[in-house]
């Protein structure tokens, strides 16, 4: 099963000569009991090995358009196509990273990030040493027999991230992952996420409240304007982040592109 | 515990309890209130009769049947109750009644519809039991974080699947209804076999007092307290080992 699916990404054409979109949102309109709509109109493909953010203000529809791209919620109107096939739920395509890590408190790390391929029906001695490869990889390793309560909260996050990765999805849906996170461990992050980003090769789409980590990290950034949300602007930040962490947090165009998308949203705030 | 800044060790009360007991019952001012050293005295008479073992092979036996039916329907009226909000409007005013109600005054009901044996006191024993089990597990299941289940959705986990990580996830309230049911069960067999009187430690009290044996009487008492105090303290260990993730659900 391992196999073909690493075959598969070794021959993937190189992302920036031939975009290719993991993801096909076509006109999603929801609409909430008690008339609260809370997307409207939402046209947006998500193109493979990138990474894109979704931008807005609070309540604006960012976890909805999540959910609905992940199959957790059914949109009212318009569909969603992953690989070129309409989603009906939730498939082993996608995989989800949690706010607030949902994590189960009973089962160790090791299980934890097992617990996708355990619901795949992989064999125990398989899954636990893909969770294991994982766990390593997000910078874990020493603590697969330790319970989540016995972790800080930016530790349990990675857990959430060895889970999802460990399925080996194509792409990785993460709903404000840093929110619950100290900003020391959230920076520490989001360069660890960086340099997985190199090794997996996966399409990630990430919501965020924060326009510098959406900027620092993402290939493309996605505005939504406030509830009923719609695209507002999509900018796509050139920014080269091979370099020191550190540099580019200084690097001039990140911190004006910072300020512009700052200004861009300061009307919805004021 | 503190007395004037002494440090007494917790059995200290215990003993002082003892003791009072033992001088008020020296003074024989009541028939019914022996000594606590004749009550000791006689607790190996009691125990080493046959009535009593018989008398403790029915009662455990109807303990744990009555626990064993209330654990099993208590949580599964809990999780239907927990689940589906219909069943819940339905039975969640009636579960109510039932736990508060004098469920004593219902015994002799319960006498007509399974006669003066075993049953009946099985069913009392159950319906002492299974109503706090049910809300304890209803509320531990309305408790389960929604991204648990939505997680597990997400990658994949069947219906089946789902309803085991409930479970799970309800299990620190489920325990804190069965160690409740446990103590509330143990009330249930001795009024049970009290009102029915003929059969287990019910006719072993009844055999005493007519016989005013009292310091017997006083003896089985102990023997039950010790017996309930020693289950619930059982099941309180086993909780305190689930704890720990009761707290890091928050
Ligand atoms: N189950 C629901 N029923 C009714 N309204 C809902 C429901 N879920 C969300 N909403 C509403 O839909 C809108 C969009 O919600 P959503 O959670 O997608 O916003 P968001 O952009 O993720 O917000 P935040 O940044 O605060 O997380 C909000 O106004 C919210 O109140
Ligand atoms: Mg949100």
């Amino acid at each position: 099963m391992n196999m073909p699916s690493t075959l598969h990404s070794t021959e993937r054409s190189p992302v920036a000569t031939t975009p290719e979109a993991v993801i096909e949102v076509r006109g999603v309109h929801k609409v909430y009991a008690g008339n609260i709509t809370a997307l409207q109109n939402i046209d947006l493909d998500f193109n493979r090995g990138e990474m894109t953010s979704l931008l807005g203000p609070s309540g604006c529809g960012k976890t909805t358009l999540l959910k609905i791209i992940a199959g957790l919620l059914k949109p009212t109107k318009g569909d969603v196509a992953v690989n070129g096939r309409p989603v009906a739920g939730p498939g082993p395509e996608r995989a989800f990273v949690f706010q607030d890590f949902a994590l189960m408190p009973w089962a160790s790390v090791l299980r934890n990030a097992a617990f996708g391929l355990e619901l795949q029906g992989v064999g125990k001695s398989e899954r636990e040493d893909r969770a294991r490869h994982y766990v390593n990889e997000v910078g874990l390793s020493g603590f697969e027999d330790k319970y989540p309560h016995e972790l800080s909260g930016g530790m349990r996050q990675r857990v959430g991230l060895a889970r999802a990765l460990a399925v080996d999805a194509d792409v990785l849906l993460m709903d404000e992952p840093f929110s619950a996170v100290d900003e020391q461990t959230r920076r520490k992050f989001q360069e660890d996420l960086i340099r997985l980003r190199e090794i997996e090769k996966k399409t990630f789409i990430l919501v965020t409240h924060s326009i510098e980590e959406a900027v620092y990290l993402s290939d493309r950034i996605v505005l939504l304007s406030p509830r009923p949300g719609r695209l507002n602007k999509i900018v796509t930040p050139e920014i080269d982040r091979s370099g020191d962490p550190d540099l580019i947090r200084r690097n001039p165009e990140y911190l004006d592109l910072i300020d512009d998308i700052w200004s861009g949203l300061r009307a919805y705030v004021e | 515990m503190d007395l004037y800044g002494f440090k007494i060790p917790r059995v200290a009360a215990l003993l002082f309890w003892a003791a009072l007991w033992e001088i008020v019952g020296q003074f024989e001012l009541l028939l019914l209130f022996p000594p606590l050293s004749e009550v000791l005295f006689a607790l190996p008479d009691v125990v080493t009769t046959s009535s009593f073992a018989e008398a403790a092979r029915i009662t455990v036996a109807a303990y744990l049947g009555g626990l064993a039916l209330a654990v099993v329907l208590g949580i599964g009226l809990g999780m239907l109750m927990g689940l589906v909000k219909a069943a819940d409007n339905l039975l969640n005013m009636w579960v109510n009644i039932f736990l508060s109600a004098p469920l004593s005054a219902l015994v002799p009901v319960i006498m007509i519809l399974f006669g003066m044996g075993m049953p009946t006191v099985v069913v009392t024993v159950f319906m002492f039991a299974v109503w706090i089990i049910a809300l304890d597990t209803r509320a531990g299941v309305l408790h389960v974080s929604p991204s648990l289940i939505e997680m597990s959705r997400s990658f994949g986990a069947s219906r089946w699947e789902r309803f085991r990580i409930i479970l799970l996830s309800a299990m620190p309230e489920i325990l804190a209804g069965v160690r409740l049911g446990v103590i509330r069960g143990v009330k249930g067999v001795v009024i049970g076999q009290l009102l029915v009187s003929i059969i287990g430690v019910g006719a072993l009290f009844s055999l005493y007092s007519q016989n005013f044996l009292m310091a017997h009487f006083w003896a089985l008492i102990l023997i039950l307290f010790a017996f309930a105090l020693t289950l619930a303290d059982v099941i309180a260990r086993l909780e305190t080992r689930i704890e720990y993730y009761a707290g890091a659900r928050a």
